[in-house]
């Protein structure tokens, strides 16, 4: 906005947000792809197609209006952000599998946009966890040389060209390594820890990713599209578990450092804990909301059987919303007390 | 018009489609949801409670004139509970894989709600033939509903369709196993309670639109529809 007097006001439209979102996310799609390789633009891609075909086609089931569905780019930013949770070298069908799920199930099964109790990507990635664990823990190396076209070869045939190993294109995220390890016995976090995978701050390559991530969302909230409460919220509860346990026994338990920068943590700070629709509202739901996300990742992702937990948590934490919406509303002014509001 | 239909047709409607106890009045769920993972065991629970909730009704109601209406659902639970163990013991005698496969579902019929519904709501005011033939459509409309989950959650889980087919119909069995997927097909969701919940919930939501849509041609035939106003004059 300038800073001279008569100001027009843009509209605040849904498309208008959801493009801001999409652009808060390049940052974190230009150093994934940096680190992962272009597949990273190809599962992009094929989410968004899919993300679009199944939404025009049950809008048409519907017998809705098909094209402002399409245009309020709604689709699209569920559809990124699903495709940057999932591993960056995936076979083609996960992601559209996952895609259809999040748009059909999570999301126009419910009413369409607006009217989803969960967060649509959450509820595609949580699919595809839960149906193929092995598929889902195989992601990419980061920096590991391998060029476009045998990512794609890969990606889409599941074949590798001649001189490639599997090992560029499939390695346990740190996350899934940590745990494992520990599951295994015999070695305490620090000595794990310094596998080459891990890097100098618990997630090489992975932690620029994250910090990306956090740059979007800073952006976003400056843009005061996002409020500050959920995501730090988010943050606390994430400090307020993975502390303690590091404090009392480093040996068994990461550092709360470990936690920020691995795993989805930070892009669900900054892009699914904020989710208008299917999060918490009011200011006080909106810090219970997130603090109670930030505890269940550490908590499943610690004592859980696996290694990321940011779906179940905020899966779990949109069915406690009504809930917590209900009971934390604010005091209309004039009036006493909060609940008749 | 056709002629009104007998008493006999009427039942049969409800049981299968109309009250149907899985999609509509919802009951029995607990087996529904845990049994039909594929689709030999969704038969096999289903015809065992088609078989409980015939003879239960039928013996609920030929006792209806001397059970004391306040202590009838102890009685109507002893009635269920031994018929059931025919059914635990014959199952186990002659079915005896599937009876391992099955397990605690079977005794479990005893508590099935839809059992004890028929008999309370209908058996327990009804002549013997009626209440029988209407325990049997309700179990058959029970079955149908488990053998349609069944049939979607194996497919989509596993890519077969009626593997182990033997268990229930002896060697021949063997044949009818379908194996439209790979060996190494897979989606575990389907398998897992989550597919079982959300097969039942598309199941349902079917229903309800086949049900809308009838409704709509009816009300369409009884009243035609006034010339739609295309906005030419011709």
């Amino acid at each position: 906005m300038s800073r001279h007097a008569t100001h027009i006001a843009q509209p605040v439209t849904v498309s208008r947000v959801m493009m801001k979102v999409l652009a808060a996310l390049l940052p974190g799609i230009a150093v994934s792809v940096y680190c992962f390789g272009p597949g990273v633009l190809v599962q992009l891609l094929l989410a968004t197609l899919t993300a679009l075909g199944a939404e025009a086609a049950v809008l048409r089931l519907r017998q809705r209006p098909v094209a402002p569905a399409l245009a309020d780019l709604s689709a699209v930013v569920t559809a990124w952000l699903l495709a940057l949770s999932m591993p960056p070298l995936g076979a083609w069908w996960m992601i559209v599998v996952a895609t259809l799920f999040a748009i059909v199930l999570g999301k126009q099964l419910y009413g369409g946009l607006g009217n989803n109790p969960f967060n649509p990507a959450m509820v595609g990635f949580a699919v595809m966890i839960v149906s193929f664990p092995a598929q889902m823990a195989a992601w990419g190396t980061p920096l590991a040389a391998m060029d476009a076209a045998a990512q794609l070869q890969w990606i889409f045939t599941h074949t590798l060209p001649a001189g490639s190993s599997v090992d560029a294109v499939s390695s346990a995220t740190p996350l899934d390594v940590l745990k494992t390890g520990l599951l295994q016995g015999g070695q305490d976090v620090a000595q794990l820890l310094q596998q080459p995978r891990f890097g100098q701050w618990g997630n090489a390559g992975g932690e620029w990713v994250a910090l990306a991530w956090a740059l979007g969302g800073l952006w976003l909230w400056q843009q005061k599209l996002i409020p500050w409460r959920t995501p730090l919220a988010m943050l606390a509860g994430v400090l307020a578990v993975s502390l303690p346990l590091w404090l009392w026994q480093p040996a068994h338990y990461a550092s709360p450092l470990f936690h920020l920068l691995n795993g989805a943590t930070l892009l669900a700070a900054g892009f699914i804990v904020t989710d208008p629709v299917s999060g918490s509202t009011t200011p006080l739901g909106r810090l219970i909301f997130g603090f109670m996300v930030g505890v269940l990742v550490v908590v499943i992702r610690v004592f859980g059987g696996f290694p990321d937990a940011v779906a179940f948590a905020v899966l779990i934490m949109n069915m406690a919303v009504p809930f917590i919406d209900q009971t934390t509303q604010p005091r209309v002014f004039g009036r006493k007390g909060g609940r008749h509001a | 018009m056709s002629t009104p239909p007998t008493v006999w047709q009427d039942i049969a409607r409800k049981g299968l489609w109309q009250q149907n106890p899985g999609l509509v009045q919802l009951l029995g769920l607990c087996p529904v949801l845990a049994i039909s993972n594929n689709v030999v065991n969704a038969l096999a629970l289903g015809l065992a409670t088609t078989l409980v909730t015939a003879l239960s009704s039928a013996t609920v109601s030929s006792v209806r004139h001397w059970v004391p209406h306040d202590i009838r659902n102890p009685v109507f639970i002893m009635i269920i509970a031994s018929l059931v163990t025919c059914v635990d013991l014959a199952m186990n005698a002659w079915l005896h894989e599937l009876y391992l496969v099955l397990g605690i579902f079977i005794p479990l019929i005893t508590t099935n709600c839809i059992v004890m519904a028929r008999a309370e709501a209908f058996a327990s005011r009804q002549p013997v033939r009626e209440a029988a033939w209407d325990g049997a459509m309700m179990g058959l409309g029970l079955t149908s509903v488990l053998v349609a989950l069944g049939a979607l959650r194996e497919l989509l889980g596993k890519g077969t369709l009626l593997a182990g087919a033997d268990k229930l119909f002896g060697p021949v069995g063997h044949h009818l196993s379908l194996q439209l997927a790979g060996p190494d097909y897979q989606f575990l969701l389907m398998l897992l309670p989550p597919g079982a919940f959300l097969g039942l919930a598309l199941l349902i939501a079917g229903k309800n639109a086949l049900d809308a849509r009838a409704r709509q041609r009816q009300t369409a035939a009884a009243n035609p529809a006034p010339l739609a106003n295309t906005g030419t004059t011709p």
